[in-house]
This record gives structure tokens, sequence and C-alpha cells, in this order.
């Protein structure tokens, strides 16, 4: 069990036809910060959706060393930390202490760990004391960190967020950059931000298309001009 | 974008908002009923009624305006259902008027309804932006939740509130980008337009509506609701509510 993730061989086909995944291999192993870059449309979300099972294609997905089968889907929801692009869809429930309660709640801890754990989790991402706040009534800086709590609360092994700095201010992103790095557990993200990959990555992969294109160093990915540019991704000017 | 909300000073803090919301809901309901049920003559007991729920809100210290405006919102709606009454209730004729053929002539008892079904309704509407100002939606809710209404009315609830927001601003920025394109032309055309902006609106919550129960998923969730209780019915609240209903009591035992 010296894989986080082990996915061989997936392909997954949309309702409507359109393929969203093309044969993508994706090995993680414990403490990797992972990025996975593309252009609209290039298959990350679809491939995040997989890692937890919201989504499920033809191929063996080991998460954890545990098979995705209905058996273990509590077991790897419980260890893998989703978080979406929105965070109005993250958060749901009208005070900030029932979202960031509702993965323990659901994986039935008593109501003591429970506090403990939202506790944690909100001070963890810097919110400490906004558990009696209502979602709507925070910035949007603000929602994305409560939503980070939301899976931070189940201690999952592996973080996986989708589109992090997107809509954020610069300071906003940088905060967020270094939250993202205080946080010791694997990590995968999708993302367009180049600097957001060079920052916190130290590997990067490459999708278009439903297709795994490039994967390596983030050093060696960002320094290919060309194969950035192919993809629809301009190099990063820093 | 800032939208007021309904609970917009829940947020104090008095007596009245560290009661229990089950506390404050049942009593809010009792004297909804004894409002209603108190017949039109005792206007006495009107008075007094409106003397208590004054002193609950100086109590509560919601701004005097805030409380009037909320009110008087009230009106039209039962203005405009209630506004026959005089007409056609039989009784002591007030005043006649020959309108074309017509002969209309309005009731001392008639309107004495009139007058009194606003005055209910007013007392009504005050009883529940007194609930709806000190109390928290989500406390509400919970409150609702153990007094055993059933646990999908509450989601419903809970999700229409939470996302109302989020679907007020779609559209207003719809509308922004629909102006800025310089909408106008033929009314046909306009119809084609809002009815396509309402459609764009539906697909828009249908999809979010699935990213949400996605992201329930990711955390678990299994079609069970759990929810940690944290209300708590202390001494205060069963002081309040015995004080609370001998007051509603006393003036029909005197005046009735």
């Amino acid at each position: 069990m010296d894989k986080v993730i082990e996915i061989k061989n997936l392909s997954f086909n949309y309702p409507d036809g359109h393929q969203g995944l093309k044969n993508v291999d994706f090995i993680v192993c414990p403490g990797e910060n992972v990025a996975v870059i593309g252009p609209n449309g290039a298959g990350k979300s679809t491939l995040l959706l997989h890692l937890n099972g919201i989504l499920r294609g033809n191929s063996s997905v080991k998460i954890c060393g545990l098979v995705m089968d209905d058996k273990n889907l509590k077991e790897i929801r419980k260890r893998v930390g989703l978080v979406f692009q929105d965070p109005e869809d993250q958060l749901f429930s009208l005070s900030v202490f029932d979202d960031v309660a509702f993965g323990p709640i659901n994986m039935g801890y008593s109501e003591l760990e429970v506090r403990q754990r939202v506790t944690r989790a909100l001070e963890w991402v810097g919110m400490g004391g906004y558990g009696k706040r209502s979602p709507h009534h925070l910035s949007f800086g603000e929602k994305k960190r409560i939503a980070i709590a939301t899976v931070m609360s189940l201690d999952p092994e592996v973080l996986v967020i989708d589109e992090p700095t997107s809509n954020l201010d610069p300071r906003g992103k940088w905060s967020l950059i270094e939250l993202l790095k205080q946080l010791p557990m694997t990590k995968i993200i999708a993302t367009h931000d180049l600097e957001l990959v060079r920052a916190l990555c130290h590997r990067t992969m490459v999708m278009d298309e439903g297709k795994v294109v490039a994967d390596g160093g983030t050093e060696a990915i960002l320094g290919d001009a060309h194969l950035l540019k192919e993809h629809g991704l301009a190099p990063p000017n820093i | 974008m800032k939208h007021s909300f309904i609970d917009e000073y829940s947020d104090l803090d008095s007596f009245i908002h560290r009661l229990d919301p089950r506390t404050k809901l049942i009593t809010s309901l009792a004297l909804i009923a004894a409002v209603v049920l108190t017949p039109a003559s005792n206007w006495r007991i009107f008075v007094f009624y409106f003397c208590v729920v004054a002193v609950l809100l100086m109590i509560s210290k919601l701004p005097p305006l805030y409380v009037l405006k909320r009110s008087v919102v009230i009106f039209p709606f039962v203005f405009l259902i209630a506004v026959f009454i005089p007409f056609f209730k039989e009784g002591e004729i007030a005043g006649s008027y020959n309108i074309w053929l017509w002969e209309i002539s309005v009731t001392y008892s008639g309107l004495l309804i009139l007058a009194n079904v606003m005055v209910k309704a007013w007392l009504c509407i005050l009883a529940l932006i007194l609930l709806s100002s000190t109390t928290k939606i989500a406390d509400l809710l919970k409150g609702l939740r153990q007094l055993g209404i059933p646990l999908v009315m509450i989601l419903i609830l809970s999700f229409m509130y939470r996302y109302i927001f989020v679907l007020a601003d779609e559209v207003m920025r719809m509308q922004q980008a629909r102006d800025s394109r310089n909408f106008g032309g033929k009314r046909l055309h306009q119809l084609k337009t809002i009815g396509s902006m309402v459609g764009t609106l539906f697909i828009r919550s249908y999809e979010r509506g699935e990213r949400i129960y996605a992201a329930m998923l990711s955390r678990g969730f299994d079609g069970q609701i759990r929810t940690l209780q944290n209300l708590s019915f202390g001494p205060a609240d069963a002081y309040f509510s015995a004080i609370f209903c001998l007051m509603l009591i006393f003036p029909c035992v005197i005046w009735w």
C-alpha cells in the first residue's frame, strides 16, 4: 500500500456520448503535490470526480489500496477530500458550523468529536470563530477557505481541489497558496493557474481532450514553452 | 451582492433573542390563535395584546421604524381581500350610494369587521416579525424540526433560504447582460428573450443542484440527514412561556 491513488487505463463517457476521459493512467504516491493542468474541457474535473467515486469509469481505480466499489465507497470518501470549484455548491447549509460538521456527522462520529473536528478544521484554514456565520454573508475568499475546511474536518489523506484560486484577487490567491502549503496531506490540484503550480506542486500532469499528454517535474513541464502553448496554456512570466 | 435578509436583526442580543426557538415558535402561534379567536367587538383585548407585543418588541431592541415598515407590507394584501366585506354584510346602513343602476350600501357591522380584520392581521404580522427578526433561520428550522415538522420540509426550506439569494444574483447578472445589449424591440421579441432567460435560469439551477448533490456525496451523504441538536430549553424559557400564556388568558377572563 505505497500508492495513494492508482488509476489504470481509465476511460469515461458522459451520458450524451461525449468522451470525457481516454485511457488515463494516474499514480500518486503519499506526500506528493500534483498539479493537473490543461485547457477548459480537457477532462481535469472529470478525472477529479473519479477520485472519490462520484463518477465511475470502466477501469480499476484504487484509492489507498481500496478498490472503488460500493462497499469501500464510504471509506474512500473519508480519505479523499474533494473541494469543488464553486464554494456556493460546496457550502449548502445555513451556518458555517453545519457545513463543516456535515462530513463528520455523516461518518457517525460522536457529538464531542464532531465539535472538536469542526473547531480544528476552521482553525486550520484560519477561520476560527466563524462557526455561527452564515455562508451567504461571507466574502468569496472566506467561502473558499470554509469550503476547504468542510473536507479538512474529515482528516483526509488526499486533498483534491478543483481550481482553488479561480476568481480570487492576487492577495486572496497568495494567502490561499500559503494555507495550502501548510496542509500536510497529499494534494491533487486542478488549475489553470501556473503561478500556483510553481509555488505548490513538484509534479505536474498536462491533460488535453481527455488524455494525459505529459507528466513530470513541474520545472521541466513549465519550462517547455512549446508543450504549454500547444495545449492552450501560456508559460508563466515570472 | 448584498441582500437584506429575512432574519436581518437576528444577531442582536437580547432576552428575546436568547430564548429557545421552540419557545418563540409556540408562543407566537399561541398569540396568533388568541388574536384570531377573539370576537371583533372586544376591542379592549386587542389593545391589551398590542401592548404585550409592543413590550416584547421593546425588550428585543429591534428598531421600531424597521418593524413598522415591515408590518405595513401586509396591509395591501389584507385590504384587497377584506375590502368588500362592508358592502355585503347585512346590518345598520352607514351610507348608501347610487352608482349608475346599482345601489350600494355600506353597513356599520361590515365596517367593524373590515377594521377588525386589519387589526388582527397587523397584530399577527407583528408577532411574526418579532419571531423572525429575533431568531436565526437556521435555529428556527431546528426548532420546527424538533417540534415534529417532517425533515423533507425543513430541508426544502433550508435549501431555499440558502440559495434564493444566489439565484437572485444570477437573475440580476442576466438582466444586466441583457440590458447592456440594448434590450428593446417588439413586444414579441421581448417575451422571447424573457422566456429564454427563465429557461436558462432553470437549467442553471438544475445543474447547480446536481453539483451540490455531488458535494454532499463527497462528504459521505447517504440519504440520511443528521444534525447535532444544540437547542436548550432553559428555566428562562419556562418562565417566559408561563407568563406569556397568563398574559394571553388574563384579558379574556376580565373582559369577555
